[in-house]
């Protein structure tokens, strides 16, 4: 598409030094649509845009489509050529496709242009959701919400004298934020069925959806830690021994016996929404989650404020630690007739002080400037979490076949942890060879 | 209905089979009641462990379906001062404030433009190929016949990859027309076998005496035809709607910001964080209160329709 | 449809009007009136089905417009029935279809039965039982998922209190065991009315006079009804299972907002299945195919259970 970006480019030139030649109007007011996902930060981005709208001139529409929904929908209103987005705040995992596909505008020049720098972002968060193919300067979004999955806890059960004596004596160490994966599930099995005030409650809330992509943001982050890599780092695509490694299969093993033992009844099919509901509603002491859910958290009448604390993943057996990256930047689509206005949108969002107000509202403002400043790990209870979440991310594949390596993971996880079909090994086996044969038909190899 | 002499049930028979039936119904409305009743109740009480039959009955449901809302510090809230009216007065109570109306008011016009588009079309093509079924010799008309019915059968999401490629060309992806032919075509096969039915029955000799008086063909299919139709075309309308109202997997394939229908959207309503239930419930009870109405006021042809107009009185 | 469905369109049509009109022809009114139609079904039914006949033979994918498209022979079709998947999702979906369609004759025929003795208040009750089947699978689907959950949800909660277990011990549609009669239990809810509506028909079509002559001979009550009401029932009870049938082989929506296929891919049914491959994967050629197999499944089962159906028509 950088072709079409230069014609457009070319043609704002025109437009605006005609402009300023007359009075100094504003180009052609219009009215842009941003497709997001339906979550509370696009609430918060709509209160954010209200200030884009004054200054510019311009109308902002909005389609948000929930998560279970919105990779789907997305997807097919980009693959279907539809005209219902002009900018897409997409997921991180989609920039392969989007980019080979020309989907997106590339940004490289409109960035040079407007003096917006890469290096202003935090890093991670550009490899993540800007680049393709990673770890080259070519851009297709700016960085727009940093998320990662991390844990909130319960400070206040936590904080108990009883329940912490008992669970010195039973496991031996501390009642307290766990370092190790393994000191989790103690804490988790500690809860497990333990009646708290007159009421049952359990251990841990984990992702284990199974329709759009769940149970692979949420196994990761263990496997991860233990070790599993998606490829040789020196050969790109080979899989066997790493995907599969036994280190990936413990990994896998630990994660179906913390659904086994700790998560809530109920719970084969939870993703974010329905993790927050059982958190909320006081069924569990742990909750996976990614970071977007703790602003909600912490304003919550019942579990916010000092009732709730927040961590990062713990570290693997051998204190390697990672955590599932999450988070969007925002693109313009291809397609759109109005990339102009598009492009000034995102120009006006990389502000300083708009990222600022950002981060205020609820948005994890992925700005080292805001992110870096000296107040900001104090500014809320979660802050640091998210600065140290965010420091060991990793994400899955970002390849234009992501779709198909994801729907296989889904599958071989879920069959294994939930269904309880087969051996780790046999799950993991199954992936690397599910993969193997993707890349194949990709003409990889 | 001719009633029974020898074989009209005892008293004690009707009780017990009376009270067999209202059981089963009471049991098979708990769910829809639960619906209704979910959509009363504030968040908190519809997630309530065990489950609340007494609660204090709110909108904050529906209030939730029509708006969307954002977290507001509590500056912001302040800057605001008091709420102004009652539904400001419910969202602001959790620290919201209401950001906009929601996407439900268009989801809902959509269902109403396609659905009763897609009906009426429907039931015009039909009534006149079914008129012409069975008045005239149609060359090829059992395979003609055949074939219309066999593309019921057809599972949607095997006939969508095509149709999605042939609506991106045409451009008739997320349109209204669109969805309008598209639902109009699913349900022309039952409507077209539906109304032959009760047009065969139709006593020809009307239309006979008709011509004979001067009308022409057109004008006999019209004055004396159609009113005799009637109930049957309020039966086949009831079914096309019912289908074109409710359905799913097109329009969550082939929509989605213009046309979208109801049915993708309310199952995606979500509130803060977790999936908001009362507004789910409220939005599932005001969608079912259309097609609802439009059978109990035509329940008398139900019987007919759905016996595919074997059924004859 | 009942009888046998050419028989019937020709058989009963009513003697071609003699052509005394004016205006037009009726051969011009014929071709009229049945054009439209038909021309709607080729442009959205046929010319489709042939358009995916094409694309099963080809690499094609909707995601990739620049790559090149290539005839790949039968390939695609011999991957899709060699895939271990479609044999699983198969099995599901017989599972699925053979028990709703079990379920919802046993108690769509007793209601029906029952209803048809005609107690007081029978018309307000049919009305009552006829609700859940105006719903939308996809709402129902989803607001199911709300009543299924342990400990929150009404069923859980209703069967905890009528079997004295701990409801949050189970859960219908995380369990594996428990998960494939979570989505036949929704259904037979939802479309036993159907049925049910369907039977009574049948039964109101029986003439009062056939008992009567049965009660002259006294055929006891058990007799009547095996040799009298069961035959005449018969052809509308399989009519049923026919549109059941049909529509249960499409299902999607119920189960997909519903259990979304899990866990694991216990409930994953051949429409889920086949939506996964075509618009996640956008494997679009792999996934004509496979739709292709599908349909000649269900056109296939179709027709021969037609044929058996208008020989218990004609008997």
């Amino acid at each position: 598409m950088p072709r079409s970006y230069l014609k457009s480019a070319f043609a704002a030139g025109v437009v605006t030094g005609l402009a300023s030649l007359g009075a100094a109007t504003s180009a052609q007011a219009e009215d842009l649509t941003l497709c997001w996902a339906a979550w509370d930060p696009a609430n918060a981005l709509v209160a954010l845009s209200k200030d884009f709208e004054a200054k510019s001139g311009h109308k902002m529409s909005f389609e948000f489509v929930p998560w279970p929904n919105f990779a789907d929908r997305m997807l097919n209103e980009l693959n279907s050529g539809g005209k219902l987005c002009d900018l897409m705040i997409g997921d991180s995992q989609w920039i392969g496709g989007a980019a080979e596909n020309g989907q997106y505008v590339k940004l490289n020049d409109f960035f040079d242009k407007e003096g917006i720098k890469m290096s202003d972002f935090i890093p991670a968060t550009v490899t993540g959701y800007s680049e393709w193919p990673k770890g080259t300067p070519n851009y297709w979004a700016l960085p727009a919400f940093g998320d990662v999955v991390g844990w909130s806890y319960r400070k206040d059960w936590f904080s108990r004298p009883e329940l912490q004596a008992e669970f010195k004596q039973k496991y031996g160490h501390e009642l307290a934020v766990p370092k190790t994966f393994e000191e989790l599930k103690h804490i988790a099995e500690f809860f497990q069925g333990r009646v708290i005030d007159g009421k049952t409650v359990y251990g841990a809330a984990i992702y284990t959806e199974r329709g759009s992509e769940g149970i692979t943001m949420g196994a990761m982050d263990v496997l991860y830690s233990y070790g599993f890599e998606y490829q040789n780092p020196d050969k790109p695509y080979e899989l066997e021994g790493y995907v599969n490694s036994d280190k990936s299969v413990k990994g896998l093993e630990f994660y179906k016996e913390l659904y086994n033992c700790c998560a809530p009844p109920g719970s084969s099919d939870a993703y974010m929404s329905e993790n927050i509901d059982a958190y909320k509603s006081g069924q569990v002491a742990l909750q996976m989650n990614f970071a977007f859910t703790w602003p909600g958290i912490n304003a919550d009448p019942n579990v916010g404020g000092d009732k709730s604390g927040y961590f990062p993943n713990p570290a693997g057996p051998d204190g390697k630690q990672f955590a599932q990256l999450g988070g969007q930047g925002i693109s313009v689509v291809a397609i759109s007739e109005k990339q102009d206005a598009a492009l000034e949108y995102i120009k006006w969002f990389a502000q300083p002080d708009v990222q600022a107000k950002w981060w205020q509202l609820g948005g994890y403002s992925a700005l080292r400037a805001v992110v870096e400043d000296p107040g900001f790990a104090k500014s809320q209870p979660y802050a640091q979490t998210f600065l140290d979440s965010m420091a060991i991310v990793k994400d899955f594949w970002a390849e234009p076949s992501y779709a198909s390596l994801l729907q296989a993971s889904q599958k071989r996880f879920h069959n294994y942890v939930v269904a309880g079909q087969g051996t780790a090994k046999e799950a993991l086996d199954g992936l690397a060879a599910d993969w193997k044969a993707i890349f194949e038909d990709e003409g990889k190899y | 209905m001719s009633s029974y002499s020898v074989t009209e049930p005892s008293a004690r028979q009707k009780w017990a089979a009376g009270t067999l039936v209202v059981i089963y119904a009471l049991i098979t409305i708990l769910p829809l009641l639960w619906i209704i009743a979910t959509s009363f109740k504030s968040p908190s009480d519809a997630i309530a462990y065990p489950p609340k039959t007494l609660f204090e009955p709110t909108l904050e449901g529906y209030v939730n379906l029509f708006t969307t809302r954002t977290r507001a510090t509590e500056q912001d809230l302040k800057e605001l001062g008091e709420p102004k009216t009652w539904y400001d007065r419910i969202v602001r109570k959790d620290g919201f404030i209401i950001a906009g109306p929601s996407r439900f008011l268009e989801r809902f016009s959509n269902s109403m433009i396609i659905g009763f588009g897609s009906t009426v079309l429907c039931i015009v093509l039909g009534t006149a190929a079914a008129y012409a079924f069975s008045r005239f010799k149609v060359p090829l008309k059992d395979d003609l016949l055949f074939f219309i019915l066999s593309t019921r059968m057809m599972p949607p999401i095997a006939v969508a990859i095509p149709i999605f490629l042939m609506f991106r060309s045409l451009g008739l992806n997320d349109t209204h027309a669109g969805m309008i032919l598209l639902y109009t075509a699913v349900n022309l096969s039952l409507a077209v076998w539906l109304l032959k039915g009760f047009i065969d029955e139709i006593p020809i000799e009307y239309e006979e005496a008709a011509l004979i008086d001067g009308y022409t063909r057109f004008q006999a299919f019209y004055k004396v035809v159609l009113p005799q139709a009637m109930t049957g075309i309020a039966s086949t309308a009831i079914f096309c709607l019912i289908f074109a109202w409710n359905e799913y997997a097109f329009a969550v394939l082939l929509t989605s910001g213009t046309a979208q229908t109801a049915p993708p959207f309310i199952p995606t309503i979500i509130g803060v964080g977790g999936q908001d239930w009362p507004a789910v419930a409220a939005g599932a009870t005001l969608f079912l209160v259309p097609v609802m109405i439009f059978t109990i006021v035509l329940r008398k042809h139900l019987l007919r329709g759905i016996t595919f107009g074997a059924v004859r009185k | 449809m009942l009888d046998s469905s050419a028989d019937r369109a020709v058989g009963e049509t009513p003697p071609v009007v003699s052509k005394r009109s004016r205006g037009l022809s009726d051969r011009a009114i014929a071709w009229l009136f049945v054009a439209p139609s038909i021309f709607l079904l080729l442009a959205v039914n046929i010319f489709p089905l042939i358009w995916t006949v094409r694309l099963s033979f080809t690499n094609f994918r909707v995601n990739r417009p620049n790559a090149e498209v290539q005839f790949v022979g039968l390939k695609n079709y011999i991957s899709v029935l060699t895939d271990g998947d479609i044999w699983q999702t198969m099995q599901a979906t017989a599972h699925f279809l053979i028990w709703t369609i079990v379920l919802q004759v046993l108690i769509g025929f007793a209601l029906a039965y029952l209803i048809n003795k005609k107690f007081r208040g029978n018309d307000m009750w049919t009305t009552i039982i006829v609700l859940p089947m105006m719903l939308s699978p996809a709402v129902v689907g989803n607001f199911w998922t709300f009543l299924y959950q342990p400990q929150i949800g009404l069923f859980n909660y209703a069967v905890g209190y009528l079997t004295g277990t701990d409801p949050s011990t189970f859960s219908m549609i995380g369990d594996v065991s428990l998960a494939p009669w979570a989505i036949v239990i929704v259904d037979t809810w939802m479309w036993t009315p159907f049925v049910m509506l369907i039977c009574l028909a049948g039964l109101r079509s029986i003439p009062s006079s056939i008992y009567e002559a049965a009660e002259c001979d006294r055929a006891s009550k058990w007799r009547q009804f095996w040799t009298i009401t069961i035959p005449m029932v018969l052809p509308f009870l399989m009519l049923a299972v026919l549109f059941r049938g049909i529509e249960n082989f499409k299902m999607f929506d119920l189960v997909v907002q519903l259990t979304g296929g899990g866990p694991g891919s216990i409930t994953e049914l051949t429409s889920i299945n086949l939506k996964r491959e075509a618009f996640e994967k956008w494997r679009t050629g792999y996934a004509s195919a496979y739709a292709v197999i599908l349909f000649v499944t269900v056109f296939g089962l179709a027709s021969i259970y037609v044929k058996a159906l208008n020989k218990v028509k004609q008997r």
